[in-house]
């Protein structure tokens, strides 16, 4: 918006003042309003959020005890439990992590410390981009094509080895960034440091900037895989089972995963299903907990290192 | 320091840097990490290929022009209709619903939240939306099901137990931290000079806000909400519980409906073999799907690089 200052005020900008009037006290009123609907929504978020954690609680902490924890599905809510699909999630994301933390560690390594500005990293760099926005389902597709039919051979189809390969792939870019983002907010003195005492790139990211990149990394896997295990549409896609009456045996067996059996008791009719879902999520959303947890102290701990 | 170095240690020849075996051993660490990171490039050409391969399969047994012009979509009956703007309706009008809640209500957050939340506040605000975002969507889908649903039911009589209105609203509040906090990034960006400007010519904080502060954030704040519009309209887990499984034209919010991601839950859910006409859907609808996403995702991509004020 450029004035031009050198113009002078003609008088039509005269008559134009001559008819202005503050009038502050409206527009004082009309300020309040807006920072009344200002806070309304902040508030509206917040009391949204406890209304969701008070009924998922009320609903499901009077089915939660030790036996539903122990148990099995079940055609009876009562006799119904949550083991198989907390052992199928246990299974499928310590898979993702094994495989995740490597490749997403790896490529994040190599973008932002060996990789210069080349067509190769822009490529890829737009392309996480990109797959940051593919629908979870779109991943659930991919996987059902590839890892379910064409690979079965090697995954046994519908199995653990299947969903963890599924899921990996859809926190792939997620782990990436952070990884990126952890590695960039390592000081640049201490590679050079390392370079002038005739260290190798690789010798001074493996010795200094790896280690003290960690915490940051860790925080970014953790949160990403608690992306990973609140995930439902892609395993579906990919024949996560609902009904299981044992835990995964080995990497090319069925297997279950929590909020799939979770899907499953929300869809049934009767309202016993309706609050073991509850319970269901109660312990759902306990693991994400524990999760968050670890990934905020490791934060707040790297924090006051630097 | 002494250094407690006899002549021989120092003598020629004792020592030599190991320079080839640390040089060997970086450019193989860099061909592996860099094949971790082609990766990423795979996977889009896997779900490329896997989209476009079954897509191409199924217009050989449905011409594509029944597909954009039917009005019905009954693709597992015996008289079968494909008409997939039955499902884009659908879809549209979830994401339409939720941007009706998510955009005042992201907006207004992030605005409360970068300009007048005190510091402290602000520490207690922030989590209260990350966690808002971190609720699997499976449990947003329980709530919009067996409680929003009962809820609005009290007011509406005629809302049928699944219907796209409550998945609607469900699905605004999941996208309104995406909303807030992409927006609140866009505003504190605003440099501090154009306020105080704005101050000094005597206009009121909503003045300012209104006039100065979201104009110049306006590209961040419209890209972030193009990307929680593509968020919704590839959101599953919440339309697939609450807005039912009934494929029916048109924008009334009040009856089941089916959206694209619902349809393919309800194939994949169960058994659909390698190979029938079923299967071959599947891809075709996950195809138009990506398509509307990755548009999405690119134009406000486009949009941010096209309308960034820059200052410096």
């Amino acid at each position: 918006m450029a004035t031009n200052l050198s113009s002078r005020p003609t008088t039509d900008t005269f008559s134009k003042t001559s008819n202005f009037s503050a009038n502050n006290q409206r527009r004082y009123t009309i300020d309040k309003i807006f920072k009344a609907a200002a806070w309304g929504a902040t508030i509206i978020s917040v009391v949204i959020l406890a209304w969701l954690l008070l009924t998922i609680l009320m609903d499901g902490l009077g089915t939660l005890n030790w036996n539903f924890i122990q148990s099995f599905p079940s055609r009876k809510a009562e006799r119904a439990g949550i083991i198989a699909a907390l052992m199928g999630t246990l299974w499928v994301m310590s898979l993702v992590a094994l495989l995740t933390f490597p490749v997403g560690v790896g490529a994040g390594l190599y973008l932002e410390e060996f990789a210069g500005d080349n067509w190769f990293t822009r490529l890829v760099e737009v392309n996480i981009g990109n797959l940051a926005g593919v629908p979870s389902i779109i991943y659930g597709l991919l996987g059902l094509a590839v890892f379910v039919r064409v690979l079965e051979p090697i995954t046994g189809g519908r199995s653990v080895l299947s969903g963890a390969f599924t899921v990996s792939l859809l926190i792939l870019p997620v782990v990436i960034v952070s990884t990126r983002e952890a590695l960039r907010a390592v000081p640049n003195s201490m590679r050079l440091a390392g370079y002038a005492l005739g260290a190798t790139r690789w010798q001074v990211i493996w010795s200094h900037v790896l280690p003290a990149a960690l915490p940051g990394i860790l925080t970014g896997m953790i949160l990403a895989l608690s992306r990973g295990v609140g995930e439902t549409a892609s395993l579906i896609a990919v024949g996560a089972a609902v009904y299981i009456s044992y835990t995964p045996t080995g990497l090319q067996s069925q297997f279950s995963a929590m909020p799939i059996q979770i899907y499953n008791w929300i869809g049934r009719p009767q309202d016993e299903f309706h609050s073991i879902a509850a319970s269901g999520i109660i312990v759902l959303m306990t693991v994400l907990l524990l999760m968050n947890a670890i990934a905020i102290y490791l934060r707040n701990r790297f924090q006051q290192e630097s | 320091m002494t250094a407690n170095l006899t002549s021989q240690d120092i003598a020629p020849g004792s020592w030599t840097p190991k320079r080839d075996r640390a040089k060997t051993v970086q450019t193989i660490v860099k061909i592996i990490t860099g094949s971790f990171a082609a990766i990423s490039i795979f996977t889009t050409i896997g779900i490329l290929l896997t989209l476009i391969f079954e897509t191409f399969a199924f217009f050989q047994e449905i011409p594509i022009t029944q597909f954009l012009t039917d009005t019905r979509w009954t693709p597992l009956f015996s008289s079968k209709q494909f008409g997939i703007f039955v499902l884009i309706s659908a879809t549209v009008m979830i994401a339409v619903l939720s941007v009706a809640v998510a955009l005042p209500l992201g907006l207004l957050s992030a605005i409360c939240l970068s300009e007048y939340a005190s510091p402290q506040v602000r520490r207690v605000l922030k989590p209260v939306l990350e966690i808002l975002a971190g609720v699997p969507t499976v449990v947003y889908g329980y709530f919009a099901l067996l409680t929003v649903t009962p809820f609005l039911q009290l007011f509406i009589p005629n809302l049928q137990g699944f219907n796209a209105l409550s998945a609607g609203l469900v699905l605004g509040v999941m996208i309104t931290p995406l909303v807030a906090s992409l927006s609140e990034d866009a505003l504190h960006a605003v440099p501090r000079a154009l306020k105080d400007g704005a101050y000094a010519l005597g206009a009121t904080k909503r003045e300012t806000v209104v006039s100065v502060v979201l104009p110049a954030a306006l590209s961040g704040i419209v890209s972030s909400l193009i990307l929680a519009v593509s968020r919704a309209v590839g959101e599953t887990m919440i339309v697939t519980l609450a807005a039912g499984a009934n494929p029916t034209l048109g924008f009334n919010p009040f009856v089941p409906v089916m959206t694209m991601t619902a349809f393919i839950v309800q194939i994949t859910a169960g058994d659909a073999p390698h190979g029938t006409t079923a299967y071959k859907t599947l891809f075709a609808v996950g195809m138009t799907l990506f398509l509307m996403t990755f548009a999405l995702n690119v134009f406000s991509f486009w949009f941010v690089r096209r309308f960034r004020e820059k200052y410096d």
